[in-house]
């Protein structure tokens, strides 16, 4: 059991070891904006565009979730525009960037992941680099950048729709006015808030891409390596969005 | 000239290969001969850095390619042309697209002369009007000449073929065969041609190396492999399947004329 323990912990120690020196080859191909450069807008659709229905969806239904819950929460003792502070600060905080993060660490970390594995295991990513190319250049610092710039922006608007929803859902089955809900909004408001989510979001979408892209190039072995490393990313990125959760709360939020 | 000297290397508990020594001249076309799974894609892998070896060495114009940093591997890759084994097309781009991709990395050709040239190597593996075609329309014959259209594209000093002739039909394994040898001819290149295939390998081949159990068996030009007495190398050519009794009993002994068996 002990030793299951090390050896898990030691090869966990091992794969942080081989992602660091990924990262570092990654940081490296900057500098070769002749390749990444032409590669970054169609990867910035492909990561964000596309992956804004999925994203809207979620929030929509959490703003209305979070508007009956806070109104179910609510006692006689406290107004019920707390409502309105309540959505706000849940969603800026922590609903909008992780439940976000939550569903793409599925749709593109396992885009990635299956993408870049599948050409890992044809052969594809041998080409490329006997035809002189870098990798890290051309498949992984397009993914890298356009998630990290693209997933602040994809749960920006996922803010505003679960707060626009918990809005819609505040005034029409409860009874609230929409001056009471913008007073609650306002409360406790304060634009750290949103930095605070945004500073969040940008750090997932940077591990998720790069997971992607580390478990999709070192893919081994056929399909089923294939499914393997799809599986994975999700799962450590998942993981890693959760430790990184809780690591911006210890490092910004306290006093 | 590609030189590899006791080249070893193993996937984990998978000894693969235990001391490969091989040169390859320059402008000579060497041939590499041996069964399936005998590491001859993994030797020629080394020669672009692909794979690392264990121990050994592989040396490209004198430089050990292990030994390279970034830069000088990218600058000697550039000067490789690699024909894998399976096409390796990215399937994500056009058969134009595809020829032109390591074109276009250099920088020095405008898009019009890439266009023609993308157009000439089509022409040469007779793929010529598939331009606009995505990899997955087409057949595994048909991938596998647009790999080498790929490779040759970039006129390059080196060229590996892993297979080139693998899966093709008689009348376009000769017309592949023929193209390597003009392509030699044209641009006096060095080849390495991996092949199963014996009638390809006396046509195209300088020289004829066989890998066996990690080893090179037998190393010579075409007609000393054609006369070879060595059971293992007789029973690869003539594609027999055991090793001939007579030729272990009598090692050395020159091999009975064909149609003499029972
Ligand atoms: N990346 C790899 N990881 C693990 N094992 C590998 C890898 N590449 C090759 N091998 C193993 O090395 C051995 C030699 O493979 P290789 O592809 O060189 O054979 P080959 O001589 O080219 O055979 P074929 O004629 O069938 O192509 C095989 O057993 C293969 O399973
Ligand atoms: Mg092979």
């Amino acid at each position: 059991m002990l030793a299951a323990l090390g050896r898990r912990s030691v090869g966990i120690t091992e794969l942080f070891g081989h992602l660091g020196h990924f990262v570092a080859d990654t940081l490296r191909a900057v500098p070769d904006v002749r390749t990444w450069g032409r590669q970054i807008f169609p990867m910035m659709r492909r990561i964000g565009v596309d992956s804004l229905p999925i994203a809207l969806f979620i929030a929509a239904f959490t703003g209305i979730v979070l508007a009956l819950l806070a109104s179910y929460t609510v006692t006689a003792a406290v107004p019920l525009y707390f409502v309105g502070a309540l959505v706000g600060k849940t969603t800026m905080l922590e609903l909008g960037p992780v439940l976000t993060g939550l569903a793409l660490a599925g749709r593109v970390g396992a885009n990635i992941a299956a993408e870049l594995g599948s050409m890992r295991v044809t052969e594809q990513v041998d080409a490329l680099e006997t035809l002189a190319y870098d990798p890290h250049a051309y498949l992984v610092l397009p993914r890298v950048m356009a998630g990290t710039l693209m997933f602040p922006i994809i749960v920006a608007f996922a803010m505003a729709t679960a707060i626009f929803m918990g809005w819609v859902a505040a005034t029409t089955l409860l009874p609230i006015t929409t001056a009471e809900f913008l007073r609650g909004l306002r409360l406790f408001y304060v634009p750290f808030d949103v930095t605070f989510g945004l500073i969040k979001s940008a750090s997932f979408g940077f591990v998720i891409t790069m997971i992607g892209c580390f478990l999709g190039l070192n893919t081994r072995g056929g399909a089923e390596g294939v499914g393997d490393a799809t599986t994975r990313t999700v799962v450590y990125s998942a993981e890693m969005i959760l430790v990184l959760d809780a690591y911006w709360a210890i490092t910004l939020l306290r006093p | 000239m590609i030189e590899f000297r006791g080249l070893e290397k193993a996937f984990g508990a998978k000894v693969v290969l235990r001391g490969v020594s091989l040169t390859v001249r320059d402008g000579e076309t060497m041939v590499i001969i041996g069964g399936s799974g005998t590491g001859k894609s993994v030797t020629i892998k080394h020669v672009v850095g692909l794979l690392e070896p264990d121990a050994g060495t592989v040396a490209v114009d004198g430089q050990v390619v292990s030994e390279l940093r970034r830069r000088e591997l990218t600058a000697l890759r550039a000067t490789v042309g690699y024909v894998f084994q399976f096409a390796a097309l990215f399937d994500s781009m056009t058969i134009a697209d595809n020829v032109a991709f390591g074109l276009r990395r250099s920088g020095a050709m405008s898009e019009e002369q890439i266009r023609e040239r993308v157009t000439e190597s089509l022409r040469l593996v007779e793929m010529a009007g598939t331009e606009r075609t995505m990899p997955a329309e087409l057949s595994g014959g048909m991938r596998k000449r647009v790999g080498l259209a790929r490779a040759i594209a970039l006129r390059p000093k080196y060229l590996l073929y892993d297979e080139p002739t693998t899966g093709l039909d008689p009348v376009t394994s000769a017309v592949i065969d023929e193209l390597m040898i003009r392509t030699r001819e044209a641009l006096g290149v060095t080849s390495i041609v991996i092949t199963h295939d014996m009638r390809s390998a006396y046509r195209v081949g300088d020289r004829i190396a066989m890998l066996y159990e990690g080893r090179i068996r037998q190393e010579g030009t075409v007609a000393e492999i054609q006369q070879s007495t060595d059971p293992i190398v007789r029973q690869f050519i003539e594609g027999r399947p055991s090793v001939r009794a007579e030729d272990v009993a009598a090692p050395g002994a020159v091999p009975a004329a064909e149609g003499s068996q029972p």
